[in-house]
């Protein structure tokens, strides 16, 4: 076993017990990249001076037997829509192209004070917008399972980064199912937490409501470690919540026997590939035969949530990126003839066409005319949806379904259709507009050898339960073990 | 619902974009399929439903208002693409 094959928490132990030293992680992680990056492109840049020292910070804490956390000393990466001082930081876009931040966002900090080597900044789609990673303005990610196809978006760099042992954990964003959908995708553990339990502060926004932070892993235990550095309030966000942070490590092995799992059939529309759903089925009649009871359930807003999410999405999309205007930050059309041309040509040039796409949507659900019709309306469906999840959580502790329609797609398959794009987040933004946790754990493989995911629902603050369901499925069968081909 | 160009060109004028003539027919083609897809909303009675704009928070929480330490001004101006002293630097607007 390659010393980057290790999860985080049995890195941790190794650093704990003196077996290895963080630089010798950091350097194992830093020649991996080198190795394998040219083909799966999943690091806009890599920060080798800054990871390395931190590793040797982490190292005299724990030769001083003074370690700043469990996981102090574990190499990890972030999304590239983490504000990093000093690093530059893109959004995947070319409008940010050159921006070096001034500041840290808050769970950054939390990671450099919890001692874990930053390695580097992950290719996304450009501002969080896709399925697919193939809307950065840099170049696609290609999936270590299969590198044909996509590791999914918007995340896809952190999800694909962490499949192909590059890191040991990743932080990603999640706005309609941008954590879960690429972990699925890559056979990796991808949490999105409640909307408000992970600070949003220095995280480049794409729809403020419904963005959230979270940890992409190679195991349930550890996105569990992980959560518990960045789950806390922050008086620097206003929508951070003021709530206790459990120990989501302490009810991990608590198993799901007496627990009442929903099921919920509108989770299993017709269109769905056979083979993904025969593995989802597989994971719901494991948790029958450990003790769960499965519960038909309805969430019958759900066929709405596609369309309420395409306008409240994009909607707040085009009044966040009103600020990237050539004036403050990022690229200037320096041949522009007075203001508003400079806003024009900047914009023009500095979008691609994903987030011109939705800059363009937004600004129209949002104009005189059609505000009503589209963007209020929208908001009042998504109190719906929201009700939905209130029912069903009065019946059942938590919903099991798939994370996608279908198995990961091929580069160039859907990029120029967006609608057929878009329907592949059918399952995961139902849980943003309710803004309840969700999670992704890996439950089998089609016959072709892609990964399929499962993915569990909760209550609002809830994640200890979800992480805890999932675990039991892990424990169970190995699918997390099996490592990418690259 | 099918989007003209003109209606194209009035959002793109909105949004701040310049948008090139193929873009803009590619906008309305793809808007026009979105938008159709996103009509199955008129569908459902909404009359008495309240707008949810923020999943799980009623407020938002102010902080104490106190005076903090903040970025320094060449820090906020160190990714200026153009500045002239302590100033952001823009194209002259009046003649």
């Amino acid at each position: 076993m390659q010393l980057t094959d290790l999860s985080m928490l049995e890195l941790a132990e190794k650093l704990a017990a003196g077996q290895v030293s963080s630089v010798e992680a950091t350097r194992a992680c830093l020649e991996r990249i080198q190795r394998v990056d040219s083909t799966i492109r999943a690091f806009l840049r890599v920060d080798e001076k800054g990871a390395l020292a931190a590793a040797e910070a982490s190292d005299a804490r724990r030769r001083a037997g003074t370690p700043a956390s469990a996981l102090d000393g574990v190499p990890v990466g972030l999304k590239d829509l983490f504000l990093t001082e000093g690093v530059e930081t893109t959004a995947g876009s070319r409008v940010l192209e050159g921006f070096v931040p001034p500041m840290d966002a808050t769970v950054v900090r939390l990671l450099r004070e919890a001692g874990l080597p930053l390695l580097g900044k992950l290719n996304l789609d450009e501002f969080a917008m896709g399925s697919s990673n193939e809307s950065s303005a840099y170049f696609p990610t290609h999936n270590p399972w299969d590198v044909t196809r996509t590791p999914g978006g918007s995340s896809g760099g952190s999800a694909a980064a962490v499949a192909a042992r590059e890191v040991y954990g990743a932080l990603g964003t999640d706005t309609g199912g941008s954590i879960r959908q690429p972990a699925a995708f890559t056979n990796t553990v991808g949490l999105k937490p409640t909307y408000g339990r992970v600070s949003r502060y220095g995280v480049i926004a794409y729809a403020s409501s419904l963005d959230q932070p979270g940890p992409m892993t190679r195991t349930v235990a550890d996105a569990a470690a992980l959560l518990q550095v960045l789950a806390r309030h922050d008086p620097l966000d206003s929508t951070s919540a003021p709530v206790k942070t459990p120990d989501y490590s302490a009810e991990l092995e608590g198993g799901v026997r007496g627990l009442k799992l929903g099921v919920p059939r509108e989770y299993f529309a017709e269109g769905m590939d056979p083979e993904v759903e025969a593995a989802v089925r597989g994971a719901l009649r494991e948790y029958e035969r450990l003790g769960a009871t499965l519960v038909d359930v309805s969430l019958p807003h759900t066929r709405y949530a596609l369309a309420t999410y395409y306008l409240i999405a994009p909607a707040e999309a085009s009044s966040n990126l009103a600020r990237y205007d050539g004036v403050r930050y990022g690229l200037r059309a320096k041949d522009a003839k007075g203001l508003k041309e400079l806003y024009a040509l900047t914009r023009e040039r500095g979008f691609g066409a994903e987030a011109k796409r939705r800059i363009m949507l937004g600004t129209y659900a949002l104009s005189a005319g059609y505000y009503d019709a589209y963007y209020l309306r929208a908001q009042k469906v998504r109190t719906l949806i929201r009700e939905d999840f209130t029912r069903a959580f009065q019946q059942v502790d938590a919903l099991v379904a798939p994370i996608s329609p279908v198995a990961p797609f091929k580069l160039g398959e859907k990029v120029n259709d967006p609608l057929s794009m878009y329907l592949t987040d059918v399952y995961t933004l139902p849980c943003n507009l309710a803004g309840v946790p969700g999670l992704s754990v890996p439950c089998g493989f089609t016959k072709a050898g892609l990964p399929v995911g499962l993915q569990v629902l909760g209550r609002a603050f809830d994640e200890a339960l979800l992480l805890r369901i999932a675990r039991a499925f892990e424990r169970e069968h190995d699918f997390f073990r099996r490592l990418a081909p690259v | 619902m099918a989007l003209t160009l003109e209606q194209v060109r009035h959002v793109a004028t909105l949004a701040r974009l310049a948008l090139t003539p193929e873009e803009e027919q590619r906008m309305a083609t793809q808007l026009s399929a979105v938008l159709d897809a996103v009509e199955q909303l008129q569908s459902l009675d909404v009359g008495a439903v309240e707008p949810t704009s923020h999943a799980t928070l009623a407020d938002s929480l102010l902080r104490e208002d106190v005076t903090r330490p903040s970025l320094s001004p060449e820090q906020v101006l160190a990714n200026a693409p153009a500045k002239v002293g302590t100033s952001f630097a823009v194209p002259k607007i009046i003649e």
